[in-house]
């Protein structure tokens, strides 16, 4: 009796298991399957692409890629300043998270409380709501049209400070930062050169996500840049959209989505041990 | 005694260091945040908007623009089509996920290949979206390799035109924003199904409970917090919804402005420099997301207790 009981359930774990792996599989592959198919497109021509889809890639994709980069779009420096754009913000973001995520832990001072409460309240407003405002301030200050409105705002990224407050309450503990308290060193040169590095798993993971968000942001971009070559990647693939994409050479229209989707997820794969576990650690509060 | 006191002098000397730290923070969002925001309430009461090449305004106009925005029913019609399109979204994702991160927690089941999977379908999110919405728009254009394979198995006779039928574009939209979202859902209630104590789990079994029963009885009322959390967090995520549509439709919301959302209006509005009008959207959009915020951190505090 009880032995059939078991042999039941094991059986059940068996079924279950089963179903577990065939929705993963369909899932991945709901995932996966558009960019097979871009990366087929992408090798093929024209003509090719016109008679109809075929699952095996074709030779063009070295032509493509070459019409792409002379084609009259500037792919290349698209990449270039989208490259600029977010390495330059997650750099800035890091660094000055920490320091104020730093300065509200390590310090006991007067309002303390009330700053901190205010930029939690405060952390999901979208910016898109102080956008007209923006617009109108850079425009005044003559920034329209450059990158300052594009990076220097990320020094003030609340979601980035609160994981480096969370990170220090669990790894930086008050002890610590006494310790570190050397003699004759400024509190800043404690900070820069004692608190930084023991920050370094928390300011990988923080910089991965500042840049990713930074590097697809098509919103702000859209609004501030003007001129033809400051223009970053999705901007280009906007226009590619807005033109008379009819009249096109396909192959070249795949090529450029490929440019802009294979070097990410080449990244991503690279670094995906330290992406997929620093998701959780961001939003929900352990 | 002696000691005590220097030694909290030292520490007050320290702490104005406080103060400077946060000085970069609080200089950038007072000018780039603060400033412009004040700015765009500010100009939510003046009609201010290019008509031709007459510029009209700015001149005090009260609540006109809200009225207006009301009235007009741009902003009920838009506003419903963001709902639809993140619900038909947000549902099979919060299904999906729950269902993943159940599996991928049991540890009866023993799944391998864990982090493939997880790997896989974080993927679609961090693939930038205007790219992944210019691939949609391509694969299924009427040309294209979608209709292509439908047509030759037989599915179709004659190519679909998934870009001028109401729901076949709000479902590729809404389509996008599932596989784009339901990996970060799974990881993070993933997170809140491993922070449940495991005794309960082995408590049940012993009891005979079916994997079922644990499911519904004791892991869902458990993960309520972190389902609320993800729930409005997707909902703020969701009133912002911009580049998919804008570039899946060339910024038309087309057929007919049924895919149209509020950020493509407000960012219509930004272009055609009707100042006024998008002052007051924004105005509504920050009230909404504000006391969407205001339940999170509710949520989020009382789930700290």
């Amino acid at each position: 009796m009880s032995e059939s009981k078991a042999n039941k359930q094991t059986n059940s774990v068996h079924a279950r298991r089963a179903i577990a792996y065939i929705v993963l599989i369909i899932l991945s592959f709901l995932c996966l399957v558009w960019f097979y198919v871009l990366f087929i497109n992408a090798t093929r021509s024209n003509n090719q692409l016109k008679s109809g889809f075929t699952p095996l890639p074709s030779k063009y994709l070295v032509q493509n890629m070459r019409n792409l980069f002379n084609g009259a779009t500037p792919v290349v420096q698209g990449m270039i300043n989208s490259l600029i754009i977010a390495a330059c913000s997650a750099v800035l973001c890091v660094y000055f998270s920490t320091m104020t995520a730093y300065g509200i832990h390590a310090y006991e001072f007067k309002g303390k409380k009330a700053i901190f409460t205010f930029i939690l309240a405060i952390m999901m407003i979208p910016t898109q709501v102080s956008a007209l405002g923006f617009i109108r301030l850079m425009n005044q200050m003559k920034l329209t049209d450059t990158y300052i409105p594009l990076i220097i705002p990320s020094i003030a990224a609340p979601v980035t400070f609160f994981y480096m407050k969370q990170y220090m309450e669990s790894n930086l503990p008050a002890s610590l930062i006494e310790a570190a308290r050397i003699d004759g060193a400024s509190e800043i040169t404690i900070f820069n050169s004692i608190i930084l590095p023991l920050m370094k798993p928390a300011i990988a993971v923080q910089a991965i996500f500042t840049f990713v968000a930074s590097w697809n942001n098509y919103f702000t971009p859209n609004l501030i840049i003007s001129s033809k070559m400051k223009k970053t990647l999705p901007i280009l693939l906007a226009e590619l959209r807005n033109s008379d994409w009819k009249t096109f050479d396909m192959g070249q229209v795949y090529a450029m989505i490929a440019f802009a989707i294979f070097p990410v997820i080449v990244v991503y794969l690279l670094l995906s041990k330290y992406i997929v576990g620093g998701v959780t650690a961001g939003g929900v509060k352990e | 005694m002696e000691k005590t006191v220097q030694k909290s002098n030292n520490v007050n000397k320290h702490n104005r260091w406080g103060y400077v730290f946060l000085i970069p923070f609080v200089v950038v969002f007072v000018v780039f945040q603060l400033i412009p925001l004040i700015s765009t309430i500010y100009n939510s009461f003046f009609e201010n908007y290019k008509s031709g090449l007459k510029q009209v305004g700015p001149n005090f106009i009260g609540i006109q623009n809200y009225i207006t925005l009301f009235k007009s029913g741009d902003l009920p019609t838009y506003f419903k089509n963001t709902m639809i399109m993140w619900i038909l979204g947000f549902v099979p994702q919060i299904l999906v996920s729950l269902l993943l991160g159940a599996w991928f927690t049991d540890p009866s089941l023993r799944l391998k290949f864990q982090r493939f999977f997880k790997t896989v379908i974080y993927l679609p999110n961090l693939i930038m979206a205007s790219a992944f919405s210019m691939l949609f728009f391509t694969l299924f254009s009427d040309s294209g390799p979608i209709n292509s394979i439908l047509v030759s198995i037989g599915i179709f006779a004659k190519p679909y035109s998934f870009m001028s039928h109401i729901w076949s574009v709000r479902g590729l939209v809404a389509m996008m924003n599932f596989l784009m979202w339901f990996g970060n859902t799974t990881i993070l209630l993933m997170a809140g199904m491993m922070g449940i104590d495991q005794s309960l789990f082995e408590a049940a079994e012993v009891d005979g409970a079916t994997a079922t029963d644990i499911f519904f009885k004791i892991t869902l009322p458990l993960l309520r917090p972190i389902l609320i959390y993800v729930m409005i967090t997707s909902l703020i995520g969701g009133l912002q919804m911009f580049d998919v549509p804008q570039i899946l439709t060339n910024g038309k919301g087309d057929p007919m402005r049924s895919s149209m959302t509020l950020i493509m209006y407000l960012n219509k509005h930004l272009f055609s420099k009707n100042y006024g009008m998008a002052g007051a959207l924004s105005v509504i959009l920050l009230i909404i997301t504000g006391i969407l915020s205001m339940i999170v951190f509710k949520v989020s505090a009382t789930n700290e207790k």
